[in-house]
């Protein structure tokens, strides 16, 4: 008898891992409440001890690098670009996603261009003032329209979980290139893999095209 | 089995050996394991946590790693001569007599049951967390190790680790909650015995196979209403 409890628990577990997906969509669909499993909500990730916190007046953004002008931005000058706004699934790797979630910010190609970033260069790098998290992009990707440097979060200033006061936002990857809690971003000759990437995740993460993942492009 | 038996016989005060060190050890080395996973797992999971604790890297390592450590205690301590009672217990973990049948309908209220060692209650959570130990061990193997598996399959792990975890987390609090409440059951997984009057009222198929059959002075006492003949078991 114990045996056969025993024996259902593995039946049941198996049939979850290969039906569950269809389950999860389902529970999505149906709106799970968000203390249960499965619901479509952000789970916060760090990978330093404390949660890095900086208010919007210490707050500074470095443009660096491979560039005629250097630049240093306060909050303030952020918000005083023209700003871009962009509503994207969210999707991370690890498999969770939050439908249509609008960000707010300045394409990071303004702001390669107001520092007058050299031709020559093939890559960006990224790195978050938590002193440990870092990201890349190839210069092609880094010029896209739907990668922003955001400061808003559904029409909010982005809280520290998230990232804030200011952080990058590359809508048609997964979550991990989408550094968060942005100081610097530097101009360089080629890519330099980031903190996950060196840890096995894919370069070029394309929501759907990488890391092994089939799932729903993005962007 | 009466070697088992310390104390004054017969007025009920007397020890009842139930659980030995290895089975004690192996359950606390167990409690301490399911600690490290529900900390760990409330970091990686629960947001406001995450947040908190933060370390990623580590918290996940250590997750992982303690799962992987599950079983080892319970197939060591199960595996040499010195797990003779540990298996004796299992064996009688998974046999159902139909009293405990009766007694799991009844909720547990039916006083007629005639019980063994373990209540049907335990039996069912020692069985559960057995097996979703096994489910848990799977689907983390399958979300860590995701390589050579299809995308549907890391999402449907994913969606029974996190459920299972939620039963879990649940039966775990009810495994404290009632064993808080019945200090005799608490002081046998501490110290490892209980009294011949616990074992009578809770256990008392279990009490006659330690201390044979003959009623003792406070049995006679109380006339024999909740021993019906027809509840002879397998045990």
């Amino acid at each position: 008898m114990g045996r056969r409890v025993v024996v259902a628990m593995l039946g049941l577990g198996g049939a979850g891992v290969l039906w569950g997906a269809r389950v999860q969509q389902f529970l999505t669909r149906l709106g799970t409440p968000s203390f249960l499993p499965g619901s479509d909500r952000f789970r916060i990730y760090s990978v330093v001890g404390s949660l890095p916190e900086r208010s919007a007046a210490d707050y500074r953004l470095r443009v660096t690098g491979l560039v005629r002008r250097p630049l240093e931005l306060t909050l303030a000058d952020l918000q005083a670009l023209p700003p871009t706004r962009v509503v994207r699934d969210f999707q991370c790797v690890t498999g969770w996603r939050v439908p249509s979630v609008p960000w707010t910010g300045v394409r990071l190609a303004d702001l390669l261009d107001s520092a007058g970033a050299d031709q020559r260069a093939h890559a960006v790098s990224f790195r978050s003032f938590d002193g440990a998290y870092t990201e890349s992009l190839t210069m092609d990707q880094a010029r896209r329209d739907d990668v922003i440097v955001a400061y808003q979060l559904q029409d909010k200033p982005i809280g520290a979980e998230h990232g804030g006061p200011a952080r990058l936002y590359v809508a048609p990857m997964y979550g991990y290139k989408s550094c968060k809690w942005l100081e610097e971003i530097r101009v360089v000759p080629s890519v330099v893999p980031g903190y996950w990437e060196v840890r096995g995740y894919d370069v070029d993460a394309w929501v759907g095209r990488s890391n092994g993942r089939g799932d729903r492009p993005t962007s | 089995m009466r070697r088992a038996a310390e104390g004054r016989a017969g007025d009920g005060s007397q020890r009842l050996s139930r659980f030995d060190r290895i089975e004690r050890a192996v359950h606390w080395v167990n409690a301490v394991l399911f600690a490290v996973l529900l900390a760990t797992a409330a970091a990686l999971y629960i947001p406001s946590v995450s947040a908190l604790v933060g370390r990623r890297e580590m918290v996940k390592a250590l997750h992982v790693y303690s799962g992987l450590a599950l079983p080892v205690p319970l197939l060591l301590s199960a595996a040499g001569p010195w797990g003779r009672r540990l298996r004796r217990d299992l064996g009688r973990i998974n046999r159902w007599s139909a009293d405990d049948v009766r007694w799991m309908r009844s909720l547990g209220r039916d006083g007629f049951a005639r019980l063994g060692k373990f209540n049907p209650g335990q039996k069912l959570n020692a069985a559960f967390t057995a097996g979703a130990a096994v489910v848990m061990m799977a689907t983390g193997s399958i979300m860590r190790w995701y390589g050579p598996f299809p995308l549907r399959w890391r999402t449907g792990a994913t969606f029974v680790h996190d459920w299972v975890a939620a039963l879990l987390a649940v039966a775990i609090a009810g495994h404290i909650v009632v064993a808080l409440r019945d200090r005799d059951a608490l002081r046998a997984m501490l110290r490892g015995w209980v009294t011949a009057r616990w074992a009578r009222s809770h256990a008392p198929l279990w009490h006659v196979e330690v201390l044979g059959s003959q009623p003792d002075p406070v049995n006679r006492a109380s006339p024999k209403v909740s021993t019906p003949p027809s509840a002879a078991t397998s045990q």
